[in-house]
């Protein structure tokens, strides 16, 4: 744990989560959760279904708040101030930390009002069309979609969707993208673009990643952050942090039973 | 449950059913397909049998008597002369303004209560009222109107006016626009919601670009059905007194919206009611008229619909 803080100061946080649990109603669902998401640097988020990943994910840019009852408790910083402060607005919290989602959800509207309408509500001044294009061109899709921007987003494949989605989250230039699942509805072709598409963007961006594919937490991250499920005693499941270490540690040489087992499959 | 024979489908199961015992099965559920279909379509041609039947019945009466002297005539006691102008521009009248009155109100509550308020008792509770006054009588309708809009807001409608018609019955289809718009609304899946909040939408920019434009197909199904039961709604209307007997038309201001006023089924109502059989003819006409006048409603309704739908 020394080195780990070690490595810590080296590298500046972008959000740093401390002792953060988080409730649905009366249930917890997530306990006790410190780390700290370095900047410009790929995390990825794994462990077993239900063990709160989206419910930490969605923490960091208070997308919980739209759940009703959800409650955070802690602290999440965010560049040193506290997102869950009074008087921290969420929507500039969203505006300023993206997130793409498990499913594509482009909105049912042209490709170019996909990527336009962000820019558009967040008082975007200069030329539309090229914002349009250079995002679509961050998103590696801009090949395929030149031709056909006025046609509807959702006449895309779900890999183009999916690129698309991650186009619109960027062309309104956040610090930070949160991505959930971004791969699991797409093919393994689609998949390895929006991987190497990950890895363009940390270099402006940082980048938190949940997946179930272990490949792909080791192919593309540099953090990997471990959480598991444990039954509690009134019969339910409490999601906590396991480990959380370089990814090539969490791989090769994890300090926890749980997490060897669970990156080598060997879990249950 | 044999596996001698390597051909047929039959394999080893816990289920314990043969082939034959499953054959015969498939057949009566197949039965049983048809058996529905045909029910469904007794049921089809049983309802457009009845009401072509009355259609046809109407128009056969009335057809004769739907001419340009017809529609711009005003009632008269002699059937030869008699006509429903007034009536016709009352009901467009009132159609109007209650369309007018409820489709922003409706749509407003219906946005606010799905979109805005968090999902608490108080919502609910609202949502329960405001699906029992859906089946409130309308003559109820008629009889708060009376004192509402006829009495405590006399200065402003001047009692029993085309003012106090439209707003009588706007009350009475408010519920239906409200639920319409709700389930609309709901439908919206949230992932649509979701991908605008994280761009930084606000909730008003979300519902405003997204969620309603997606919900509007089914906000005009409502005010649809919201509409075609106020044209002919006649009993609330009644009872805070429009008149049958309007020999003049209103004026285009706000002074016309105070004038006394009728409309169709009342015109209709009271032909029907009359001795002689010319008036049932009249009645007949005034049917007819009062069709056309939905359909041309509806037809807007559905055209802007199909618009939204693009
Ligand atoms: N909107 C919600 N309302 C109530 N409980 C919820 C809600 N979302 C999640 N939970 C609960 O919180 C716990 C963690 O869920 P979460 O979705 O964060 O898991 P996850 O790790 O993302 O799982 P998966 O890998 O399947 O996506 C689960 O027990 C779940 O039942
Ligand atoms: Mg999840």
């Amino acid at each position: 744990m020394i080195s780990d803080s070690m490595n810590q100061t080296l590298t500046e946080a972008a959000l740093r989560a401390q002792n953060v649990f988080v409730y649905y109603g009366s249930t917890l669902a997530v306990r006790d959760v410190t780390l700290d998401i370095p900047k410009n640097k790929i995390t990825a988020f794994i462990g077993p279904s239900g063990c709160g990943k989206s419910t930490i994910l969605r923490c960091f840019n208070r997308t919980n708040d739209l759940i009703s009852g959800a409650r955070v408790e802690g602290k999440i910083t965010f560049h040193g101030r506290d997102l869950y402060a009074k008087g921290v607005d969420p929507v500039e919290v969203r505006r300023r930390i993206g997130m793409v989602f498990q499913k594509p959800n482009p909105f049912p509207k042209s490709i170019y009002e996909n990527i336009a309408f962000g820019a558009r509500i967040n008082g975007y001044q200069g030329n539309m069309d090229e914002l349009v294009e250079q995002s679509l061109r961050s998103a590696a899709i801009w090949d395929e979609v030149k031709d056909k921007l006025k046609e509807s987003g959702l006449s895309l494949s779900g890999g183009q969707q999916q690129r698309l989605c991650i186009a619109r989250a960027i062309a309104i230039e956040p610090e930070i993208i949160l991505m959930d699942e971004p791969c699991s509805a797409l093919d393994p072709i689609s998949t390895l673009k929006v991987e190497e598409l990950m890895q363009q963007l940390k270099e402006r961006y940082t980048i938190v990643i949940v997946t179930h594919n272990m490949q792909q937490a080791s192919r593309v991250s540099d953090k990997t952050a471990f959480f598991n499920a444990e039954a509690t005693d009134k019969g339910g499941k409490v999601g906590y942090l396991v480990e959380y270490d370089d990814t090539s540690t969490i791989f090769s040489n994890p300090k926890q039973e749980y997490t060897r087992d669970y990156v080598s499959g060997r879990f249950g | 449950m044999t596996t001698s024979n390597p051909q047929s489908f039959e394999r080893e199961s816990s289920w314990n059913i043969d082939q034959a015992t499953f054959l015969k099965a498939l057949r009566q559920r197949y039965t049983f397909d048809k058996v529905f279909a045909t029910l469904a379509l007794l049921a089809v041609v049983f309802s457009l049998f009845v009401l072509a039947v009355l259609l046809i019945d109407v128009f056969i009466d009335g057809i004769g008597r739907v001419n340009w002297s017809f529609l711009t005539s005003f009632p008269s006691r002699r059937p030869a002369e008699a006509g429903l102008v007034s009536a016709l521009v009352g009901t467009v009248w009132v159609m109007v303004l209650v369309a007018l009155i409820t489709f922003p109100v409706g749509v407003g509550a219906g946005v606010f209560l799905e979109e805005f308020i968090s999902d608490n008792w108080f919502a609910r509770a609202i949502e329960i009222n405001i699906s029992n006054l859906a089946a409130v009588p309308s003559i109820i309708y008629g009889l708060l109107g009376l004192q509402v809009f006829v009495r405590v807001m006399f200065p402003i409608t001047q009692g029993r006016s085309i003012l106090s018609g439209a707003l009588t019955l706007s009350l009475l289809v408010l519920p239906i626009v409200i639920i319409a718009t709700r389930e609309s609304l709901r439908a919206v899946p949230g992932s649509i919601r979701q991908a605008g909040f994280a761009l930084g939408a606000t909730r008003w920019q979300v519902v405003r670009e997204h969620v309603l434009p997606l919900a509007m197909p089914g906000v005009l199904t409502g005010v649809i059905l919201a509409l075609s039961r106020a044209i002919g709604e006649t009993a609330p209307l009644i009872t805070i007194g429009a008149l049958t007997y309007i020999p003049f038309l209103p004026e285009l201001s706000l002074k016309g919206l105070q004038s006394p006023f009728t409309v169709l089924p009342i015109q209709i109502f009271n032909w029907v009611s009359r001795p002689q059989a010319d008036f049932y003819s009249l009645a007949a006409g005034g049917i007819i008229v009062l069709m056309v006048v939905l359909l041309l409603m509806n037809a807007t309704a559905i055209y802007l619909r199909n618009r939204f739908q693009k």
